[in-house]
This record gives structure tokens, C-alpha cells and sequence, in this order.
């Protein structure tokens, strides 16, 4: 069925308070940390005080003595993983990589990198044991930069890494691990057209996902292998099949449940702790529990990619682009993986370019292994193209916001990595931004205003969901995604939109890896329409199953009953014969009529729809102290079809503030030593209240036809375009532009002293 | 080392715990006491999601020693609704969609509960400069400050609960 | 956090008891801000905390005389909420106030903002520029001592074993006399100054400055009592040509580091611009005074 008609919704697109609401402030929901067993202890990891270094040996026995300690492990406990066993069916991560991410073998590749890690009767006596622990390192020299990396002379970090996506294939290891290429067209004849080219180089730091919540996991491994995991992560599935691969065991042995997850963006899809203290149970014979501190989560879980992003772009006068080019070099940090791949594409993708190239290189350093961070890859593409379109702009003197009209991404368009668009909503979003009452308001002295746009394509997979029929006719909702941003409000409103019954009656429970089928994890913006997907489809399946029912009761033939406003209703030759049955009257003789009402459904969604948005930011900007401040932030976004607008509009506040933060304030700072001098929320400074504006939010829907609401991913994208809306608001305030993240105050205050000469000259 | 023992009130009930002298609060009062509420997202006073009302004052229970709170008197997020009736921040986060994932949500609730207490009309700005020690990474602060203004005006009697 | 000990001690005498014989490493405990952090980082390893919060007189504020008397570990909430204070002292009262979120207002004090002896305590410079006093108990009795005597460099001070800050004495200031004080930090809250500026002004009945103190924070191992800026100041009113003096009087003295909060090139600029921008704050509010 189809409810792509918003006027026929009863319950999709309004604002119900979400069901696990009450228990979130009050303090009630359990988050990763919060829960305890009987007889449990605590872990806690020793870590690499070197950026780069071989271990030549540790010596644990001073910890294992110390007494209240319990166990003690090292890479020495873990089995190794063959490259033919590094992959687990279609998960992304490497196995054998993380593995080795989790505990260090042979040589620690970061300042941080466990190395080993011990289970004790309380926190302090952990602590003590770790001071215990003896061991000898031979320092390495390392290499932080990502072009001193890829630089001949650098030191390599793995020996056994050729750089793939290179013909012939290269017979010396490199800290290059992949090169990839996406192209359309001509690029050289396209150049050959412009009446102008800009050049530019454009670099960034990493930063973090800054997720308020530490990790944490409490583990209980029994004498026979049977293992409980309660963690926060976002997927529990990923937690229990990456737990077994890595420590040995098997997949039906764990099982994991999902804790409350106090924030992710992408950086709890892969894990850190959990085979660590799934080690130290099975040694002690004890759960244990292990919660990471916050200078932990800075020094050893992966940021996102820092980047060097050059960009060319040639433009006709009219401001037609005739090519466009990029080369993106980003870090992956201590193992391969940087989304290098997603920042080629989706920095290029925003526009129909006639011609166009992108290269990209995943760089090995001696900074954390990187993990997933909200649109991996794209904002940092997008900062580079966006910036680079508006110095365009500029020089053309033509308007931002025309040249995106222009040369915009349309329904039938190419992309440069080979899509052809279809029922994408991008120049509606411009439509919008152009027909804002923002775009109108005047500014003041030292103000300026940008714009910036920005794609991600969403994800689908594999999602399994559950509905039962309860005996007094409520719906249980049972779904394997940990809610993150308050997707399970909407899995409840889209199954009571199917059932016709009010918000209320559905009860939506995330289950654990027991509970319910195969789900993937919560990130790719996946969540509302592939899960959506599977809990709409599982409520129609409970529908006909209803509609049975009632035929039973009524004793005439399932195809005469409709289904229609809660109720099963006599139709055809029987229309009035019978009154409407509702799901307490049908679910009461559940028992005499079939059995329990329930259907599970299994899918592997496809047909997603990509996400586009436009941004415009107002700031002002104190020229002697290069402070900005920002004072109107406008973001549009076709979001398909908003299940809960409220939610929708919090993915898209939330994303443009992490964009601010990135954009003016937050980068890993190192010493000499490679060692992270800012591993604090003091030093590491994301925005706070008073930093900040309220976010204006347009939601566009184009709908998606292939999800049954029409919705499309919405979480991602914010975050895509906000650096570069700022730094195009900079510019525009003050005719300086910056091409190095964060925009700090100090880079504006020298940017200004360096124009002071030719201001005075003219 | 022998552990001190502590006579405090926590949610207006008299409680007495065991701890050791280098235990915060927060420690005490997620690990001995099991009160989950407040959580740790920090450790060093940089987020708030730790915050309590000590003696009518907003402070950080990460930053506090568990032997500090000796007679003293500790508010909780726990102790902020009244049995299962909500304090109309607590609602208003729910009518506004103030959390996302709803780990900060108790810092938040504490922190402006104690605003809200102390100054029934705070303009935006004063609610925003209030709230600078609690860090939200989901929401970008808006529906939580509209959350806050919107609870301000129920408690003035100005707008429907 | 490593394991510790905890006294709190009831009187002056039992602190300077506690503080005198204890065997190995004490610290002094207020409101924790600073020692609980560094606790659990590891930065500081004592073997006994004693917390002095018990003691009658170290929470409070009272006027004794021609004074204002501030004890030792009196929360900023506190002095922020002193209507009498403020209006003396507006520049100590901001400087207190900017002194991290609303929770860490509820514990901070003066005493341990001083002590913990960081170049960038935002309350330190404008109770110099006050000509603050620190009364500290000790061993040996009770002596005042300036504020600036006490920090002798990072993390440093001059106050000897056994020795503790009781309460800071601020003169009341005289007619047509105000302090202010601004800091430079990168978002709008929870930063550590990149630079601080506390100016305090004396005018006559025109407007002309007779008597001021500049004091840097953040750009020097200690605070900086700037003479030269003072002299710009004095004699003169806020003119343009006062104010580009003030502005290069205040860069010249700055001996600041480049670390993770700030350069030497833009803390110097920024302390030029800060002096303006606060002694502007200071005159106007001394002006408005009868």
C-alpha cells in the first residue's frame, strides 16, 4: 500500500510525545553505563603514551598480583584474524584492523592505542594495577600530516599495505592504502572552454563526533561461552557479531542488548570496549564493566578525517561550468578507511558538471583510526567544492545562489560518479532559499551572509521488524535499531497509521540481537526508511492476518473484509451486515480464531532517496578580534516526507551546529610528540548555548515513491554544507576568505593584518 | 583506607552512604546509591550532564567530592518531578522535542529548573548564558531553550501547562 | 580518581595543624574546580585534602570598615549576588562571574582561583587591580599580604607549608573610581582567557584620570601590574592618542606563550585591544560615579 497522500495521514506528520520521552527526563533510561550485575568489576585499558612505537614486551605480573585485580589481558589473548576472515557478511569494517584498533599487537600506531587491560574489584584498584603494568616500547618515528604521509621518506605504518585502486599495483608498501576516481566526461577540454578557472586549496583538522556520552558496556561471559552484552552502540547486531569475531567466538553464543545510546553520529557503528571486557569476563569468570573517560574517547576513538581538498572549477561568463576537479586527500588514521571515497563523490554531486574528475587518497598516519561521522566524507568534499563555487561566484559577479541554479543537479542530470537523478528535490531547496524572508533582511556593518548546499545519498539495508496483536487489542512494535535521534516515535506512528489506531495503543521496544531478526546498524540516514520500511510492511501483514480474523468470526469469505479506520468492516455482498470489529474485539478471540496475531518481516531495502539541502547563515564578524559570531542560520532541506517534523527539524538544528563547531572552533591539537593536547571538552570546544542563534528550518518534501511514506534520510546532510555557509558568510562580511578549518579567531585577525597593507595602499 | 560515612539528604530524603574520600559525588551517587540519573559525560566539569542543586546552588557533582555532601541538601534529576506528575520543564522538553538522544536531558532539566526558580522571566539570552555549561552535541540548543521560555511562561500562569 | 584522605577541620587553627604536619603532599580544597580536576587527570598526587569550607568566616562577605572582606572559599554565586559588592567592585564581580558555566559558579572561589596559580584566572586580575589583600593563616600567625605577591609562577605561590588564604580585603574605592575587566576567549563561554585585562580608574570632577592600575592576565607566567599603562592613563582623559598609548604600553609588556589557546602574535594584539576596550568600560563607569 501507499500513503504518499499527506492529506489522507492521521498520525504521520503530527507531533506525539515520544514513547521513551517521560523515561529520558526523569532519568529513568538506562544508558550504556548505567546498569550493574552481581559480583561485577571494573576495566580499565592501559594505553600508548607513543605515537609510534614496537612493543618489545609487557610484563603484567605486578598487576595480576596487586590484589583485587582479576584478570589481566594483552594482544596475547586475542586470536588472530586471517585476512580472509577480516569481513563478516556485508558489514564495512575490516575485522582484523579493528581487532588490532581494540589491542595493540606488535606496535602501538597512536598515541592511546590499548595495549593492555585489567578487571578489578573497584575503579581505584584498576587504576593502580594499570601503573603495574611494565611496558617496553622502541619509539618509532611517526608521521601526523596527511602529505607528509603520502610524502616518499615517510615512515610507513604497515608493512604489508599496497596501495589499492593503482595499475600495475605497487611493489613498495605506502601509507596510501587506496586511490579512487570518479569521472564524467572531458575535464582538460572543459577547462579549454572557461572564460575564467579558480584554483584553490582548502585543508582541514580532524575533528570528533563529540557524542556527550563515553563508551560503555558491561559484559558477562558464562564457563560455557554464553555471553551477555549490555552496551550503547548503533547496532547491537554489529556489537555481538564483531565481539565474536574478534575474541573467537560464536555469533549465536552473545547475545546483545541495546542500551539507551547518548549519541553517535557515526562514531559507536564500530566498537572499542566490548571484546575487551568480554576477554577480561572470561578470564575472571565475572561480568565486567568498562566505561570509557572522556580523555579516552578524545585519545584512542576515531574522529573524522583531517583533509587536504584542492579544487578547480571552470565557468563560461554566463556562469555555465564547463569542469570541475578535485583531489581529496584524507587521513585514515592508524588503519585504512577514511571516507575519502564518499567526500569525492558527494562534494561533486550537488551539481550537473558537463565535465568533471575527482581523485581520492586514503592516507595511514599516527592519529586514532577514524571512524564514521555524520555524511563520512562529505562535508569535508563539500567545504572545499562549496567554497570553491562561491570564489567563483564572486569573480563572475554572479550571485551564489543563481550559479547553483544554474548549474544545480536536476531530475534527469548526471552525476560525476555515474547516477542519473531521479525525483531528487535540490532545486526545490533553492526555490525555497530564494522565496526566504531571510535572503531579505539587511545586514549591518561587519556582516555577512553565505550560502552553501550539500548531498548525501542515504542509506538502505538489511532491517527486520516484528508487530503483535497484545490480548487487550495494543500493538507491541518490536525493531533491531537503537534510537538515536527518535526514530522509534516514528516506527510507532507509521505502524498506527497502517493499523488506523491512535499513536498511543503502539508501543515501539528496540530488541535485542534474541528478540528480533538481522538488523543493520542505525547511521546512513537509514533508519526511518528502511526500518519504516520493514514496520510498515510487517503492520500490513497484521492487517490481512486481522482481516482473516474478523471473516472467521463473521464466518463469511477474508476477501469481503476491509480494513478502514481501526476497524475490520463487513464489505461487498455483506457491507452492514455485521458491526465493525476494532483489534481489542478481534484480539479477545485471538485464541479461538487462528492463535497469536502476529507477523515478523525480513528486508533488504533499496530504492533510497538521496538527500539535498541548501544553507544560509548570517554573521558578523569583530575585526580586531577575528571573533564570529553567528546570527542567522537558515537551513532547507527536502526531507521526502517528515514522519515526526519535530525530529526532523532537531536532525537538522543539530547537524548545522556540529557544521559551526567544525567550521570555527573544534580541531585535534598535537604536541611535538604526536600526543593530543586537547583530549577535554575544555580545549576541544564544540558550540554551547550561548553561541548560538535558533536555527530556522524548511523542510521540502519531495517524496520519495519508493518508501511506503514517501520519506527519505534526513540526518546526515545538515552537517554537509554549514562550513563552507559560514566561511562564504566571512568572506562576504569582510572580503577575506579563509580556506583552512577551524576558522579560528587568530586566522582571521592574521588574514586581516596581512589585507591591512593593501587596504592602506589603495 | 577506611571509608567515611556520609549523613546527607538527597531528594528530600534523609540518606547515609559509605565512600571513599577520592569517590565525586556523581560517583556516589550512580555507583553506591544507584541513582543513574546524573551521568558522566566529562568528568572534569565541561558538560554538565552531571548537575545537581547543592544547597539551592547549581554545581557539577563530578567536581564534588562525595564527603562534601556531609548536611547538606542534594536535588536530583530524580527529584525533580513530583511522583508522576512532571515539572513543567520536564513536560515542555517532551512538547518540544528538547532531546534527541536524551543523554544530556538530565543536566538540562536541573539547570533549568534552578533558573526558573530563581528568575521567572529570563529573556533568551539570559537562558542561553544560564545553560553555557551544559553541552548538547543533538539539538543545537533551539527547541531546549523554546522548551525552557515556554516552561518560564507556564509557571507565570502566562500559557497552558 | 587515586586514593586520598580528607580532613575538614573546624577552625583556622585546625587547618594550619592539619596543613603543617602532614606527612607528604596536601591540598587545600574550596570548591574544587580546579583540584578535582587535576585529581583525576593525575596532574596532582596528594596524600591528604583538607577542605576548609567548615570554617567559620571562609564563606562569606561583610564590610569591616573602610573594606570589603571576602572569605577564602566564597562561591562566585555569591559574590555575584552581592548588590553592595558589585557596585564597589564591578570589575572583580565580572571577573568572578566569567569564571566557567553557572555550575562551576556554584563552588569557585577567589582563593582557589588564585592559588591554583594559573596565568589565566580570570578573577585575579581585577582584585589586583582593586589593590586586593590576602590574609593568610599560618603557622606563624596571620599576615596580609598583596594579592600579586601570592602567585610566584604557573601553579606556583609564594605561601609557605602550614599556610592557607583566610579572605581577601578590597579597599572600598573612592569617589569616581571603577574597576572592569574583559577577556578574550574563543566561543562565548566555558574557555579558559585567552587574554584577560582588568583596568581600574580614579577621575577628578572632569573626567581626567588621576590614578589606575592595568593588570594583564594570560600573557605572562604571573599577572601583570603594567606601569607604563598606567602612566598613559593618568593625568589624561580616554583620547584617541590615550588610548593608542594604552593599547602599545599594554602589547609591550606581554611576555606570553604560543600553547593550545593562543599565539604570542595574537595574545599581544588582543591585550592592546582588550586595554582599550576595558579601560573604556572603566571610565565610564567611574564617570557615572559622584
Amino acid at each position: 500500500m501507499s500513503y504518499l497522500d499527506k492529506a489522507t495521514l492521521k498520525v504521520v506528520g503530527t507531533r506525539p510525545i515520544r514513547p521513551d520521552g517521560v523515561d529520558k527526563v526523569t532519568g529513568r533510561a538506562n544508558f550504556g553505563a548505567d546498569m550493574v550485575m552481581p559480583g561485577m568489576l571494573w576495566g580499565r585499558i592501559k594505553r600508548s603514551p607513543h605515537a609510534h612505537a614496537r612493543i618489545l614486551g609487557i610484563d603484567t605480573a605486578k598487576a595480576l598480583a596487586h590484589p583485587g585485580v582479576k584478570a589481566v589481558i594483552t594482544r596475547a589473548d586475542f586470536p588472530d584474524i586471517t585476512p580472509e576472515r577480516a569481513h563478516i557478511g556485508t558489514a564495512p569494517h575490516n575485522l582484523r584492523d579493528l581487532s588490532r584498533n581494540c589491542m595493540a599487537g606488535g606496535k602501538v600506531l597512536y598515541e592511546g592505542h590499548a595495549v593492555a587491560a585489567v578487571a578489578a574489584t573497584s575503579p581505584a584498584i584498576a587504576e593502580e594495577a594499570l601503573d603495574l603494568i611494565e611496558v617496553k616500547y622502541e619509539v618509532l618515528p611517526y608521521v601526523m600530516d596527511v602529505e607528509a604521509a603520502m610524502a616518499d621518506g615517510a615512515p610507513v605504518l604497515h608493512d604489508d599495505i599496497f596501495t589499492a585502486g593503482v595499475e600495475p599495483k605497487p611493489a613498495k608498501p605506502s601509507n596510501v592504502a587506496k586511490m579512487v576516481r570518479f569521472a564524467k566526461g572531458d575535464v582538460e577540454a572543459g577547462f579549454k572552454e572557461a572564460d575564467l578557472i579558480v584554483e584553490r586549496r582548502y585543508t582541514t583538522q580532524p575533528v570528533h563526533q563529540g557524542y556527550i556520552e563515553p563508551h560503555a558496556c558491561l559484559v558477562s561471559v558464562g564457563a560455557d561461552g554464553q555471553t551477555t552484552i549490555f552496551s550503547s552502540s548503533q547496532g547491537q547486531f554489529m556489537v555481538r557479531s564483531y565481539t565474536a569475531r574478534i575474541c573467537g567466538g560464536e555469533i549465536a553464543d552473545i547475545r546483545a542488548i541495546p542500551a539507551e545510546i547518548g549519541g553517535g553520529f557515526g562514531g559507536k557503528t564500530i566498537i572499542y570496549l566490548e571484546p575487551l571486557a568480554y576477554m577480561l569476563s572470561k578470564k575472571s569468570g565475572r561480568p565486567v564493566k568498562m566505561v570509557m573517560s572522556r580523555e579516552e574517547v578524545f585519545r584512542a576513538t576515531g574522529p573524522t578525517s583531517g583533509a587536504v581538498v584542492e579544487v578547480k572549477i571552470g565557468a563560461k561568463k554566463d556562469g555555465h561550468i564547463t569542469a570541475a576537479q578535485s583531489i581529496l586527500k584524507y587521513q585514515a588514521g592508524a588503519f585504512p578507511g577514511s571516507p575519502v571515497q564518499q567526500g569525492c563523490i558527494c562534494g561533486m554531486a550537488v551539481y550537473d558538471f558537463p565535465n568533471s574528475l575527482t581523485v581520492g587518497y586514503d592516507v595511514l598516519s599516527n592519529r586514532p583510526k577514524v571512524a564514521a561521522y555524520r555524511a563520512p566524507g562529505a562535508p569535508i568534499g563539500s567545504f572545499g567544492v562549496e567554497s570553491c563555487i562561491d570564489e567563483l561566484a564572486h569573480a563572475l559577479k554572479i550571485d551564489p545562489l543563481k550559479m547553483r541554479e544554474i548549474n544545480g543537479a536536476k531530475d534527469g542530470g548526471k552525476s560525476t560518479h555515474g547516477v542519473t537523478w531521479n525525483n531528487i528535490g535540490y532545486q526545490k531547496t533553492l526555490e525555497a532559499a530564494r522565496a526566504h524572508e531571510h535572503l531579505k533582511t539587511k545586514l549591518g556593518p561587519n556582516q555577512g551572509r553565505g550560502i552553501a548546499s550539500g548531498y548525501w545519498h542515504n542509506a538502505g539495508g538489511e532491517s527486520s521488524a516484528s508487530c503483535h496483536v497484545n490480548e487487550d487489542g495494543t500493538i507491541t512494535v518490536t525493531e533491531g535499531h537503537p534510537d538515536i535521534g527518535g526514530s522509534r516515535a516514528s516506527m510507532a506512528m507509521m505502524v498506527a497509521e497502517v493499523l488506523g489506531v491512535p499513536f498511543e495503543n503502539v508501543r515501539p521496544v528496540v530488541g535485542d540481537t534474541t528478540a528480533i531478526g538481522f538488523s543493520a546498524s542505525t547511521g546512513g540516514s537509514r533508519v526511518t526508511f528502511a526500518g519504516g520500511m520493514a514496520v510498515t510492511q510487517a503492520a500490513e501483514k497484521v492487517v490481512e492476518e486481522l482481516k482473516k480474523r474478523a471473516a472467521v468470526i463473521w464466518d463469511i469469505s477474508p476477501e469481503a473484509v476491509e480494513w478502514k479506520d481501526g476497524k475490520a468492516h463487513p464489505a461487498g455482498p455483506n457491507a452492514g451486515s455485521f458491526e465493525p470489529l476494532d483489534l481489542p474485539a478481534i484480539a479477545a478471540k485471538s485464541g479461538r480464531t487462528g492463535g497469536p496475531i502476529s507477523a515478523e518481516v525480513q528486508i533488504n531495502a533499496q530504492g533510497q532517496g538521496p538527500g539535498f539541502t541548501t544553507h544560509i547563515c548570517d554573521v558578523e564578524v569583530d575585526r580586531e578580534t577575528g571573533h564570529v559570531k553567528v546570527l542567522r542560520y537558515t537551513a532547507i532541506q527536502d526531507v521526502g516526507r517528515a514522519i515526526h517534523p519535530s525530529y526532523v527539524e532537531g536532525q537538522m538544528q543539530g547537524g548545522v551546529t556540529q557544521g559551526i563547531g567544525w567550521a570555527l572552533s573544534e580541531e585535534y591539537i598535537y604536541d611535538k610528540e604526536g600526543r593530543l593536547e586537547n583530549p577535554g571538552f575544555l580545549d576541544y570546544r564544540m558550540p554551547v548555548a550561548s553561541d548560538l542563534p535558533m536555527i530556522d528550518t524548511v523542510m521540502v518534501e519531495v517524496p520519495n515513491p519508493r518508501h511506503p511514506f514517501g520519506a527519505r534520510g534526513v540526518g546526515e546532510v545538515p552537517l554537509v554544507p554549514p562550513m563552507a555557509a559560514v566561511a562564504n558568510a566571512i568572506f562576504d562580511a569582510t572580503g577575506v576568505r579563509l580556506r583552512d578549518l577551524p576558522m579560528s579567531p587568530p586566522k582571521l585577525r592574521a588574514a586581516f593584518d596581512a589585507e591591512q597593507p593593501k587596504l592602506a595602499a589603495e | 583506607m577506611s571509608k567515611h560515612h556520609v549523613t546527607t539528604t538527597i531528594n528530600g530524603e534523609p540518606m547515609e552512604f559509605l565512600c571513599e574520600a577520592q569517590q565525586t559525588m556523581l560517583d556516589v551517587l550512580r555507583d553506591e546509591l544507584h541513582l543513574t540519573g546524573s551521568k558522566e559525560g566529562c568528568g572534569s566539569g565541561d558538560c554538565g550532564a552531571c548537575t545537581i542543586i547543592l544547597d539551592g546552588k547549581l554545581v557539577c557533582s563530578c567536581l564534588m567530592l562525595g564527603v562534601e555532601a556531609e548536611g547538606r541538601k542534594v536535588t536530583t534529576v530524580e527529584g525533580i518531578a513530583m511522583g508522576d506528575t512532571l515539572h513543567p520543564v520536564q513536560q515542555k522538553f517532551l512538547e518540544h522535542a528538547a532531546l534527541q538522544c536524551g543523554f544530556c536531558t538530565p543536566g538540562f532539566i536541573v539547570a533549568a529548573k534552578a533558573l526558573l526558580d530563581e528568575n521567572k522571566n529570563p529573556t533568551e539570552e539570559e537562558t542561553r548564558y544560564w545553560l553555557a555549561g551544559n553541552l548538547c552535541r543533538c539539538t543545537g540548543y533551539d527547541k531546549i531553550i523554546r522548551a525552557v521560555l515556554d516552561a518560564a511562561a507556564v509557571m507565570r500562569g502566562e500559557a497552558s501547562a | 580518581m587515586p586514593r586520598v584522605s580528607y580532613t575538614a577541620p573546624a577552625t583556622v587553627d585546625e587547618a594550619v595543624k592539619a596543613l603543617a604536619s602532614a606527612a607528604g603532599l596536601t591540598k587545600v580544597l574550596s570548591g574544587g574546580t580546579d583540584l578535582l580536576v587535576q585529581l583525576k587527570s593525575g596532574r596532582v598526587k596528594p596524600d591528604l585534602i583538607v577542605d576548609m569550607k567548615h570554617i567559620p568566616g571562609l564563606i562569606g562577605i561583610r564590610e569591616e570598615g573602610g573594606f570589603f572582606v571576602i572569605g577564602a572559599a566564597t562561591p562566585g554565586v555569591m559574590i555575584s549576588a552581592n548588590e553592595k559588592l558589585e557596585h564597589a567592585f564591578p570589575g572583580v564581580v565580572e571577573g568572578v562571574d566569567l569564571i566557567g558555566s553557572t555550575q562551576i559558579q556554584g563552588r569557585a572561589s577567589i582563593a582557589g582561583n588564585l592559588c591554583n596559580g594559573s596565568p589565566a584566572a580570570d578573577s585575579v586580575p581585577p582584585v589586583i587591580a582593586a589593590r586586593g589583600t590576602a590574609i593568610v593563616a599560618g603557622p606563624k600567625g596571620r599576615r596580609e599580604v598583596p594579592v600579586e605577591a601570592i602567585v610566584t609562577g604557573p601553579g606556583r605561590t609564594s605561601l609557605e607549608k602550614g599556610e592557607f588564604v583566610v579572605e581577601f580585603r578590597l579597599p572600598k574605592p573612592k569617589p569616581r573610581q571603577a574597576g572592569a575587566y574583559l577577556r578574550f576567549i574563543p566561543r562565548t563561554e566555558m574557555d579558559i582567557a585567552v587574554v584577560g585585562v582588568a583596568v581600574d580608574v580614579t577621575l577628578d570632577a572632569g573626567g581626567t584620570c588621576t590614578d589606575a592600575r592595568v593588570v594583564l592576565g594570560a600573557v605572562a607566567p604571573t599577572q601583570l601590574i603594567v606601569e607604563e599603562a598606567a602612566k598613559a592613563l593618568i593625568g589624561h582623559k580616554l583620547d584617541a592618542e590615550t588610548l593608542a598609548k594604552l593599547d602599545a604600553a599594554a602589547q609591550k609588556a606581554c611576555k606570553p606563550i604560543t600553547d593550545k589557546r593562543g599565539t604570542i602574535e595574537y595574545r599581544t594584539k588582543i591585550a592592546g585591544v582588550l586595554a582599550r576596550r576595558a579601560a573604556a568600560i572603566a571610565f565610564e563607569r567611574a564617570a557615572a560615579r559622584a
